[in-house]
Parts: structure tokens; C-alpha cells; sequence
């Protein structure tokens, strides 16, 4: 029973480590790394590693994907997006004599 | 070199590892050999120490000297990203919009926050005796916390983390994991030996220094991801790029 | 089940690089590095496995009473599963500095260092 477990479970880790890599769109690579984290923390757990299990799933399903968003986010911002609308609320600190 | 040379040549490397690895596969003990004699030892030394947690036992007991490293990398990155996400003088700052959220959300939220925070601080209190510790812990807590966000708004949010503080508890929470290692060294003569009492196995004051040590990191890892989250949820949130009406040919080539 | 799960760390591993060599996108690239990652874990925590064992904690377990897995392995790894995030997130702040510095987001299009 361990064994057919292990085994779903290390299937799924490399199918979703493979389509991981191959989604070249960095905001659709992070609801795959998200689900590759899903898979590892369950391997984990049926490997018997309740620690690894426990901090993989905080880190790989919420926070990695989390960072790699906005990441993503700020990246691919179009020139006018947030200024058009938002700059009445522009702060005092644009001081454009830098590098 | 084009994209097909270094292709080809990743493919050629590539075979050369895949072999090496097989070949070595093959050599090691079978997956789910009987043999582990660090294993064993490291059960030993922990039911010794009275620690349940065999795993916290190696990573803040046995091995607690590697774990000093693996924290000290922590609170470099978080250093590091700190330093590289800081907001340029050239940056404009946009201040947070409040964002209409359905009740039913806001109230899971509201509801959710506090059973999660208590969940994670269990989780690096109990390190030593069941499943957890302050890795995972930390990892819960700050995750729990950003909850704020995903219930409420930004601002909501930026209320509940007051940085200032939590960039000090940062740093004192690694240093403090140097000073019990100091503190072994001075009374007993080695550096993060375990002074303290050991208490009686499967109680909650068992297992020395573990416990402390714990604690500390629990708090390193939760303030230093917390942190190193807020500046890149200021950066995507709440801070414009730098001469955008200047370059605009600039910006069109960097999507994706 | 012999030696597939180390096959299939030593796959991810090597699929994980296929991606960092041909990324065109360095937020990708950062992705696969994590996928990286994930395959030491894998390795690590596969080798420590031991046939019907148990978890190494004796909060509700007689010690002796069951074979546990190797709990050296597992440590290891869970902090590697921590710090590795935030190395992650170094590498991301990086990509960041990149794109408001030099404008894009591209390796291949980094082609000299400039001031």
C-alpha cells in the first residue's frame, strides 16, 4: 500500500516538474510549481517526513509561487499602468537626478 | 555562442550526468533499504538528549552548528533583497488603493487569522516533541499573516506588520542564536553544547537547548520572510518604474 | 521498487537544467532553479526511506517498537526547504534590479557588462 502510494506520488512530482519547465510563461510556471509543491509535500508525507512535508507546503504551494508573481507583476507593468489614475496620489520622493 | 551550440552542448553534458547518475544509482542501497547507520545513531543521541523530535534534535542539538550557517544565509538574503528592493530616489511612490472585499471573505479572513497565528506558533513551541519546529513554524506564521492581504486590502495588511519591529526581531533573534552558542562555550567548553536541562522526555521543557534555540529561529524565519515579502509587495504594489515617459522603447522590449 | 525514485530526482534535475540553459525569460529561469531544488529533496529524503517505517518522532511512539526512516536525511532537508525560498527571493529582487536597470528581462540580451 506504502509502495503504490510512494510511487503515484513520485509519478506526479516528475510529470509536474516537467510541465514546471516547459511553461515558459512565468505566471502559469508558478500555478505549476505551485501543484509541484502540492505533490512534494504529499511524497513527503508518505516518505514519513512530517517536517519536510509541514515547510514544503507552506513554501512551495503559497510562498515561491507568491514571490515569483510579483515578480512577474512588476516585470511585464505597461509604461502606463498605475499612472494615469493614480497620480493624484503621487508622493513627494520623485527626484529624477539619480545615476 | 547561439542558442543551438549551447543547446547541443547542454545535451552532450547532459548525457555524460544522466550515465554517471545511473551508474551511481545502481551502486547505492536499494530505496527502501533496511541500513541506515546514521539513522540509527542520530535515535540514539536524541532519545539521550530527550528529545521526542529526532529531527529537531539533529538540526538544533547534533547538527546545530550547520543550522548556524543555514540561518546565517537566511539573514544574508534577507539582507541582500532588503538592500536590492529599496526604493530608488528616481521611484514614485503610489499609495495603496482600499479594495472592496465580500463580507463572507473578509469575515473568513477575520476568523481565520488568529486560529493560523496560534497554529503557527504552536508548531515552533512543540518543535522538540512533535512534527515542526521553527522552521515550519516561522514558514506558517508568515504566511498566515498575509492572509490580511488576500481577505482584506494592502493597507489592512501594512497595519498589521509593524516592519520597523520586525527588522529588529530579525536581527536579535540571529544573534541570539550565536550568544547560546557563546554561552555553551564559556561553561561548557564547546561551542552550542547543550547546557540546559534536559527535562523529562515528552514534556514541553524537554530537550535542553533545542526549545531556545527554536524559538529563536521560529522568530528569524518569520520576521525575515515577512519582510522579504513586504518589499516585493511594495515594489508590485506601491512603487511606480523610473522614467517611464523618457524611454519608452525601452519598456516595450521587456516582456515576456 | 529498486532504484526508480532516484531516477526520477536525477530526471528532475536534469530537466530543471534543460529549462535553465533555454530560458529566454529570467523569472522562468529562477523558477526552474527551484525545480532544481526540489530534486535534492527528493534524493535526500528517497535515500532516507527505510520499508514500513515510521516518522522519527517518539512523542507517541516506544522507541524500538517500529524501524523509523533516517532522520539525518530529513533534516537536511527541511532546512534546505526554508532557505532555499529565500535564496529564491534573492535571485528575484535581482531580476527586478535587472529590469529597471537594463530594461529587460532576457539572459541572451545581457550581452555586456555596461555602468
Amino acid at each position: 500500500m506504502d509502495q503504490w502510494l510512494i510511487g503515484i506520488a513520485v509519478v506526479f512530482v516528475v510529470l509536474a516538474a516537467t510541465l514546471a519547465v516547459l511553461t515558459r510563461d512565468p505566471a502559469r510556471q508558478a500555478v505549476v510549481l505551485s501543484a509541484l509543491g502540492l505533490g512534494l509535500a504529499v511524497l513527503f508525507a508518505v516518505l514519513q517526513a512530517p517536517d519536510v512535508a509541514l515547510s514544503q507546503l507552506a513554501v512551495g504551494t503559497a510562498l515561491t509561487p507568491l514571490l515569483i508573481l510579483l515578480s512577474v507583476r512588476k516585470v511585464t507593468r505597461r509604461p502606463d499602468d498605475g499612472s494615469s489614475d493614480l497620480s493624484s496620489n503621487r508622493n513627494e520622493g520623485s527626484d529624477p537626478e539619480r545615476t | 555562442m547561439t542558442a543551438r551550440a549551447r543547446l547541443l552542448m547542454f545535451l552532450a553534458a547532459a548525457a555524460v550526468i544522466a550515465v554517471f547518475f545511473a551508474v551511481a544509482c545502481v551502486r547505492l542501497p536499494a530505496f527502501g533499504s533496511a541500513s541506515h547507520p546514521y539513522g540509527d545513531r542520530a535515535v540514539a543521541a536524541a532519545l539521550e538528549h530527550r528529545t521526542a523530535n529526532v529531527i529537531s534534535s539533529v538540526n538544533f542539538d547534533t547538527r546545530a552548528f550547520d543550522t548556524l550557517g543555514e540561518e546565517s544565509i537566511l539573514f544574508g538574503t534577507v539582507l541582500g533583497a532588503t538592500l536590492l528592493l529599496r526604493r530608488a530616489r528616481d521611484e514614485r511612490h503610489v499609495r495603496a488603493q482600499a479594495e472592496d472585499v465580500m463580507t463572507t471573505t473578509r469575515l473568513f479572513g477575520a476568523l481565520l487569522l488568529p486560529v493560523a497565528l496560534i497554529v503557527g506558533v504552536y508548531i515552533v513551541a512543540h518543535g522538540q516533541l512533535s512534527p515542526g519546529g521553527g522552521f515550519q513554524g516561522g514558514v506558517v506564521l508568515a504566511t498566515a499573516l498575509h492572509l490580511a492581504y488576500v481577505a482584506a486590502d494592502y493597507r489592512v495588511l501594512k497595519r498589521l506588520r509593524p516592519l520597523a519591529v520586525l527588522d529588529v526581531a530579525d536581527s536579535i533573534a540571529a544573534a541570539s542564536y550565536s550568544i547560546i552558542g557563546l554561552t555553551g562555550l564559556i561553561v561548557a567548553g564547546a561551542f552550542l553544547k547543550n547546557i540546559a536541562p534536559l527535562g523529562t522526555f515528552n514534556e514541553i521543557t524537554s530537550g535542553g537547548t533545542v526549545p531556545v534555540l527554536n524559538a529563536a529561529v521560529g522568530v528569524e524565519v518569520a520576521s525575515g520572510l515577512i519582510a522579504l515579502l513586504a518589499h516585493f509587495l511594495d515594489q508590485a504594489v506601491e512603487i511606480g518604474d523610473p522614467e517611464q515617459r523618457d524611454t519608452p522603447d525601452a519598456n516595450a522590449q521587456g516582456g515576456t | 521498487m529498486g532504484i526508480g525514485p532516484y531516477l526520477a530526482a536525477g530526471w528532475v534535475l536534469l530537466i530543471a537544467l534543460y529549462g535553465l540553459v533555454t530560458s529566454r525569460n529570467l523569472i522562468h529561469a529562477i523558477g526552474c532553479l527551484a525545480v532544481a531544488q526540489s530534486s535534492t529533496y527528493l534524493l535526500l529524503l528517497a535515500v532516507g526511506y527505510r520499508s514500513n517505517g515510521t516518522a522519527p518522532v517518539f512523542s507517541d511512539l516506544t522507541p524500538g517498537t517500529r524501524p523509523v526512516v533516517d532522520p539525518v536525511v530529513q533534516a537536511l532537508a527541511l532546512t534546505d526547504v526554508v532557505v532555499g525560498a529565500t535564496v529564491t527571493a534573492l535571485l528575484l529582487a535581482l531580476t527586478i534590479q535587472l529590469r529597471k536597470r537594463h530594461h529587460t528581462v532576457d539572459p541572451q540580451a545581457l550581452t555586456g557588462l555596461k555602468g
